[in-house]
């Protein structure tokens, strides 16, 4: 699309022997809305700050417009915050919060107050020019952050989680309003949030990471269609992730059974993820069924029924508008795009069963058993 | 509900009766009238003559308390930026010299600056007083002792309300001040210095309102030289000029000063709050 506009090369950094971010490659284009998506811990705020010169490498570059920019301070960048927890100053209304960088940088006040309403308007905050912030609801605050930055006319709007403290149907209001502002003024936004669904709905380009690395960037279709290993395949919306061999292109191996499937470019026989997520999946009578299963579990969704699937000891979660009593047996048809064929990496075998869950509740069920039955016997 | 509460408040309401509402009466009542019992204005007529003890306290007081201000917020702005050891320790001394003695401390002070003390034996032996051809610097009784003696013993009310309001500063506000293009100075000017007035305000209040009304600095650092409004309420009921009636008008303006001081400091106070809730 457009031109390059932030660079970080090789970036290291460390804090004592712990890496947080390990060798990242990262650039940015102009106008673009990029999402650093991850689990908490990942790098993705670390990036963030050294973005918004909070932070300089251990050792790597931070390129902005071609020029290297590790050791400007954030106060000489053109780039502008939107605070976790929005930073507002508690001392000044909200018409002093959106003028303090115009302010700074010594605008007339007869430009400050045309660009300070200007901004207001845009994020839907006009007359509340006099309000001390401490009367504003988290929505209204979380404007005013937004209105501070983008007063300021940066290049680039660093956002570090800026709807994590709203509920649910502020956020999703939030989530068009900021897209709507990125594209009706043309800045670069980076924003870092943990909520998938959040970075798909908004984002040009998803970039997934996890313990420092990047593990995949692409545009939010591949990020869910195509993803690159287990990791990515379980972050981003639920996933089977079943062990497979690929026996030749367009035909792979589950449960000793061959399938169509569309990817192909592997080597003969070579073991790989295979990643099929749960819509993809038809319900249908057993005798028809590719795969034959006993339903375990169904939780009624609204939209559809996550239905839990034993398939010879492993399950599967299928979403189905079909309901399917616990104890049924159901057969199961994959269509070969329904299929998605990954190489394997460290995160295989890690993600992707969902038998593990109800194991899980099983050993907490037993932990809390034994200490009460211990009780009883120190009495007796 | 409601009696037995009220029930309970009746010590607290005595209490309050005799020790705070009773002396405040007798104070009014003493100021206004004469010593027949007579409605009068006289004693707050005859303040006038003591015009240089008001104006002399005054400006102690404010010396004093811009003093401690320079020297206080700086240590409770270190304070505030070092980590937890540094603050334990520091916190220890600052509070290490309020345990003792009040007064002990004031004579100890007596002792170092007379004018054969600690610090003129001490310029004596490294031939500073020699070198100036004096026997001694004059130390003691001046005003500046007096300043001295105020500071000393109220530069921790003067850092430790701004400590406590520095440390609760939210670092992410620093932070958005920078991201928005201000440097170290504009930082501190435009958000650190104005979220801090109220431990300032409190602060400046909790300084000057003892400095005004002290009598035992002034008395033994001044030595008598140096008579504050403390001291001349003193005299009024002790003192060779028993005048209760004029040392209770004298009282009560001085109590409307710190009544005004109240009110200002909980004017701001309400702001901190605002500032400790984002």
């Amino acid at each position: 699309m457009s031109k390059e506009l932030i660079r970080l090369s090789d970036c290291v950094v460390k804090f004592d022997d712990e890496i947080i971010l390990d060798h990242l490659n990262l650039h940015i284009n102009d106008k673009e809305f990029l999402t650093l998506l991850g689990p908490s811990g990942c790098g993705k705020t670390t990036t963030l700050r050294i973005i918004g010169g909070f932070l300089t490498p251990t050792s790597g570059d931070v390129f902005f417009d071609g020029q290297r920019i590790n050791d400007v301070p954030p106060y000489k960048r053109q780039v502008n915050t939107v605070f976790q927890k929005y930073a507002l100053f508690p001392h000044l209304n909200v018409y002093e919060n959106v003028a303090f960088g115009l302010r700074i940088a010594k605008v007339p006040d007869g430009e400050v107050r045309q660009r300070v309403t200007e901004m207001l308007e845009i994020v839907n905050l006009k007359g509340f020019e006099k309000r001390p912030i401490s009367a504003l609801s988290g929505g209204q605050q979380q404007r005013v952050a937004i209105a501070r930055a983008l007063v300021n006319r940066p290049k680039v709007l660093l956002l570090d989680e800026p709807l994590g403290a709203l509920d649910m149907r502020l956020r999703k209001d939030m989530q068009a309003e900021l897209k709507r502002i990125q594209q009706e003024l043309g800045i670069t936004f980076v924003y870092v949030t943990h909520d998938q669904e959040e970075a798909l709905a908004m984002s040009d380009t998803v970039v997934v990471m996890d313990g420092g690395l990047i593990q995949q960037i692409g545009t939010p279709e591949d990020i869910y269609n195509e993803p690159k290993n287990a990791f990515v395949a379980d972050f981003i919306g639920e996933s089977n992730i079943l062990d497979g061999v690929m026996r030749a292109d367009g035909v792979v191996e589950i449960f000793n059974r061959r399938f169509q499937c569309l990817d192909g470019g592997f080597p003969p026989d070579a073991p790989v993820d295979v990643v099929i997520r749960p819509e993809d999946v038809d319900i249908v009578s057993e005798d028809q069924g590719q795969l034959k299963g006993t339903v375990t579990q169904v939780t009624f969704k609204g939209v559809h029924y996550d239905t839990i699937v034993d398939f010879y000891g492993f399950k599967w979660l299928i979403q189905t508008t079909d309901y399917c009593p616990v104890g049924s047996r159901i057969g199961i048809k994959i269509d070969p795009d329904g299929f998605h064929v990954m190489g394997k990496s460290a995160y295989s075998g890690l993600f992707g069963d969902y038998s593990s869950y109800s194991e899980e509740y099983d050993e907490i069920g037993d932990a809390t058993m034994e200490p009460g039955g211990e009780d009883g016997e120190d009495e007796e | 509900m409601r009696n037995k509460s009220s029930r309970f408040a009746i010590p607290y309401v005595i209490w309050m009766a005799l020790l705070v509402v009773a002396p405040i009466v007798l104070m009014v009542v003493y100021a206004f009238t004469s010593e027949s019992g007579s409605f009068t204005l006289d004693s707050f007529a005859s303040m006038g003559d003591y015009l240089s003890v008001f104006t002399r306290s005054f400006e102690l007081a404010l010396i004093a308390t811009l003093i401690c201000l320079l020297i206080g917020y700086p240590v409770a702005y270190a304070m505030a930026k070092e980590g937890p050891r540094f603050q334990r320790l520091s916190m220890a001394l600052i509070m290490l010299p309020m345990w003792i003695n009040f007064l002990l401390r004031t004579y100890a002070w007596m002792s170092i600056l007379e004018n054969n003390g600690l610090l003129n034996q001490f310029f004596r032996a490294i031939g500073l007083l020699r070198l100036l051809g004096v026997d001694h610097l004059s130390l003691i009784r001046t005003q500046g002792a007096v300043v001295l003696g105020m500071v000393y013993n109220y530069l921790p009310f003067m850092i430790l309300p701004i400590y406590s309001v520095l440390v609760k500063l939210d670092g992410s506000l620093m932070e958005a001040a920078r991201d928005l293009g201000a440097n170290s100075l504009a930082v501190f000017r435009k958000v650190v210095f104005p979220l801090s007035l109220p431990g300032v305000l409190s602060g400046v209040t909790m300084v000057f309102v003892p400095s005004v009304s002290t009598f035992a600095i002034s008395r033994l650092l001044g030595g008598g030289t140096q008579m504050m409004l403390g001291d001349l309420i003193e005299q009024q009921f002790l003192g060779g000029s028993y005048d209760p009636h004029l040392g209770a008008a004298i009282s009560m303006v001085m109590m409307v000063i710190v009544v005004v001081c109240m009110a200002l400091m909980t004017h701001f106070g309400e702001g901190e709050e605002q500032a400790v809730v984002l």
